[in-house]
């Protein structure tokens, strides 16, 4: 590997109002690698990540490109600059082709050659094996196609400098490993990766190098065989992460209350075909499948939140009719949407006002929660989850990700629910976070709450449910429960082979 | 073989070029039911040469309008501007002025009102609809301020100009005392047809434009794709003043007088043409044929409804009205479906 320096940043700092967000971080790119950027929500990443693409101004420190200093403002003078990224949301424009996203805001002259930019575009998903056309709107593409549309635009870029932020979270198995080789294939051609990501096991298949932030800090640069994975969680954490490993072994017998909760039968909805399904007071389930596989699009039906087309549900063995997400809240169902950002927080409010949403909405218009009533709701729970806030009345969407999903959580907790729908609440969220939540959901089931967890990480489901139902094209394909829980077997049910 | 080839549908037909094909198509059944129903008048070429005459300032502002849309943005300062540049030009002709001198100073007018826009909206990122309402009652203010009364043009050489019209013979019919009366067209309307293909051309094949539709489409996108979205959106206010300028000479060449009541309610008919040509409110999506033909529905439907025998004007603004909602809920019909299907 060649060891020349193509990117480094020294010093970096970044304030916010009242955060100081980057304290003297020093970054190091070599030609050629993979780096991974590691570190909890709230550790630094994006902000750092952001002060290179220049979406923020850094408040002191000095980047350097290939040795030489450069000031960067804007993201065109990112691109100027050689480094280009590729966000976790898609950033390009739906309404436009595949082609033009891939070549506007680059050409210049006043002219756009459609023809020849689609003959060029087409030349170049061909080569990188991205199955798309270029005169498709890239509205009408998958998610993981927009993605590799986003990378090929960066490839063709000739960047020297490719960031990946959280590149693999919409992506299925098959297309990660597309990815990957994407990008051994440009490690080949001197380009320097940045790979931001919350898998782990992703980070060791295919970086070279770890560096560490943690609260705005600069932990280490690691070589990543050097770095056991363990070693790696505790140095993002900061702590010696016994618990981590611990947590699930006690959990192979989970005393069940006998009484079912929640049944349903051939529920449907517009967006899921009908099933049946059931939960225990104080159980734990989930679903699992890939992306698509339906998982999310039924616990929506359960809650209520797409139009439900069909079917009969029983809570505590009385029929009920839920058709809107009040009916659900009004029979103590609460449902944590998948999409923090779009289904989730109200970012302009504050963590108080977040908090009491959901109360104030099963209260009704008519009796208002008071200010001191909700301030110490706010603060209980802040205190409860552990919700790293500047104050209660701090704008939501200042805050960490996984912050943000504590006070969802909150904010459904405080409804005292007797049934709760977790989807992916774990998504995006630092390892700190994720078993903090992990733990939480335990702990209500223990107290007789029943719970739905949905995950896209299997481990995940395993340490946490009792009963798990796995989904295959829109259709409940198995359920596991006792001995069959674990990784081959939910592996083998989801690709539906008998090996 | 290649020849061929832009006949053969690659794709199926995006948001933009299906919207603008239902209205084309919604046009000329409308067209087409109003010579059935109503009879002849509808035959005759100078009827629709007169939609033209009387609403080439319209498809002008809507030209402009429709580029502040697709950007995302809004101005409903159009028709003020519209009317300011009226009569700050009758004003100045009358005393005398030059006429390609009062051509710069209608294009001078709605260039300044669009630069401020733009650079308010753009710049110091106010919301488009407060701006361009600020600019609604200035210019109207202003209007006023020139002339509380209506004000005729006494300008020779313009008043030449403006006589002067296009002339089709062959076009033309034979009056009852048999003398041959050419169709007509005026000069308003070579110029709001040259504005059409050029703000068509600027839409589909210049960097600008296509920046226009990627700021409408997601403005933060359009940012890390390395637009220059504050100057791209600066652009399209700019653009909407300028053209207002110009409709406003050609309202002139067409009354021939200033009024303070000028182009009243002009903004709302050229967002009505937008959007019934196919230009959505949220931006990314629109088409100025569209808008164009937009422009021809609107007047054709208040054509049929005069025709009908319903003179009082309120008649007009509620078959407005209705369309206007029926266009709306069509596009969303259309659309709704659509991405039904693509989900599936």
């Amino acid at each position: 590997m060649q060891e020349e320096s193509l990117l480094t940043m020294r010093r970096i700092d970044k304030r916010f109002p009242g955060v100081l967000a980057l304290n003297g971080v020093d970054f190091t790119l070599r030609k050629g690698e993979i780096h991974a950027l590691m570190g909890e929500n709230g550790a630094g990443k994006s902000t750092l990540i952001k002060v290179l693409t220049g979406v923020y101004q850094m408040d002191g420190g000095e980047i350097r490109v290939e040795g030489e200093k450069v000031s960067i403002h804007s993201p065109q003078d990112a691109q100027n600059a050689g480094i280009s990224t590729v966000y976790q949301e898609i950033t390009l424009c739906p309404n436009l082709t595949v082609a033009e996203n891939m070549f506007i805001g680059r050409s210049r002259g006043a002219w756009v050659r459609q023809n020849k930019l689609e003959e060029r575009a087409d030349e170049i998903l061909t080569k990188l094996g991205i199955p798309a056309r270029s005169t498709q709107l890239l509205g009408s593409c998958s998610l993981a196609v927009q993605q590799m549309v986003a990378i090929a635009r960066a490839v063709d870029m000739q960047c020297k400098v490719l960031i990946l932020d959280e590149p693999t979270s919409s992506l299925d198995d098959k297309e990660v490993k597309q990815l990957f080789d994407l990008m051994r294939d440009l490690k080949k051609q001197d380009v320097g990766i940045i790979f931001v990501t919350h898998f782990l096991d992703q980070v060791y298949e295919v970086s070279d190098r770890i560096t560490v932030l943690r609260n705005g800090e600069l932990v280490g640069e690691y070589l990543t065989e050097e770095l056991p994975q363990l070693q790696l969680v505790s140095k993002m954490i900061g702590k010696e992460l016994e618990e981590l490993s611990n947590l699930g072994d006690s959990e192979e017998e989970k005393i069940m209350q006998p009484e079912v909760f929640y049944e349903a039968e051939g529920l449907s909805s517009t967006e899921a075909l009908p099933f049946d399904f059931s939960i225990r007071k104080g159980e734990v389930n989930g679903f699992t499948g890939l992306l698509g596989s339906g998982r999310s699009e039924s616990v929506r039906a359960i809650f209520g939140a797409d139009k439900v087309t069909g079917g009969t549900v029983k809570i505590n063995g009385k029929p009920v009719k839920i058709q809107r997400p009040i009916d659900a809240m009004k029979h103590g169902i609460g449902y944590l949407a998948e999409d923090r950002k779009r289904d989730g927080i109200i970012a302009e409010l504050s963590v108080r006002e977040n908090i009491i949403l959901a109360l104030q909405v099963m209260n009704g218009m008519w009796r208002p929660i008071s200010r001191s009533e909700s301030e110490s709701f706010a603060d209980e729970y802040i205190k409860v989850l552990n919700i790293k806030t500047a104050s209660r009345e701090t704008p939501v969407g200042s805050l960490s990700g996984g912050n943000q999903q504590k006070v969802i959580l909150a904010r459904w907790l405080l409804t005292h629910p007797d049934y709760l729908i977790l989807d992916e609440p774990t998504r995006g969220i630092d390892v700190g976070t994720k078993l903090e939540i992990q733990k939480l959901v335990l702990k209500l089931a223990e107290e007789g709450v029943s719970v739905t967890f949905i995950s896209s990480e299997v481990e995940e489901m395993l340490r946490t449910c009792s009963r798990l139902i796995v989904m295959r094209d829109r259709h409940a394909v198995g359920e596991l429960t006792g001995k069959d829980l674990n990784q081959t077997q939910v592996m083998k049910t989801i690709a539906g082979g008998e090996s | 073989m290649k020849k061929l080839a832009f006949l053969k549908r690659k794709e199926p037909l995006n948001d933009t070029q299906l919207l603008m094909t239902i209205t084309i198509v919604i046009f000329f059944v409308m067209y087409l039911s109003a010579v059935l129903l109503l009879g002849g008048g509808f035959l005759h070429p100078q009827q629709i040469f007169d939609m033209l005459n009387d609403n080439a300032s319209l498809i002008i502002v809507s030209c402009g309008l429709t580029i502040v849309m697709i950007g995302g943005g809004i101005d409903i300062s159009v028709g003020a501007v519209t009317s300011l540049v009226v009569m700050s030009c009758v004003l100045y002709l009358n005393k005398g002025g030059n006429i390609f001198v009062s051509l710069l100073l209608a294009l001078g007018i709605g260039l300044a009102f669009g630069l401020v826009h733009g650079f308010l909206v753009s710049y110091l990122e106010i919301q488009p609809f407060i701006v361009t309402l600020a600019g609604l009652f200035f210019a109207r203010g202003m209007t006023t301020i020139l002339s509380v009364n209506p004000q005729k043009v006494q300008h020779t050489a313009f008043n030449n100009l403006r006589a002067k019209k296009i002339e089709i013979s062959w076009l033309g019919y034979r009056a009852k005392n048999g003398t041959l009366v050419p169709a007509r067209i005026e000069l308003g309307v070579v110029a709001a047809l040259f504005c059409v293909i050029l703000v068509w051309i600027l839409l589909k094949y210049i960097r600008l434009g296509r920046n226009f539709y990627a700021i409408g489409g997601n403005q933060q996108s359009a940012l890390m794709l390395g637009i220059n979205v504050k100057r791209t959106r600066f652009m399209s206010y700019v653009l909407s003043g300028l053209l207002s300028g110009l409709a406003g000479y050609v309202f002139m060449m067409h009354t021939g007088a200033g009024n303070a009541t000028n182009a009243a309610g002009m903004e709302m008919n050229a967002i009505a043409s937008s959007i019934i040509g196919g230009t959505l409110l949220t931006g990314g999506v629109g088409n100025v044929i569209g808008t164009f033909f937009g422009t021809l529905s609107l007047t054709t439907i208040k054509k049929i409804v005069v025709s009908s025998g319903l003179n009082d004007p309120w008649w007009q603004s509620i078959t407005t009205g209705g369309m206007l909602c029926f266009f709306i809920l069509l596009q969303s019909v259309v659309l709704g479906r659509r991405q039904k299907k693509a989900k599936t």
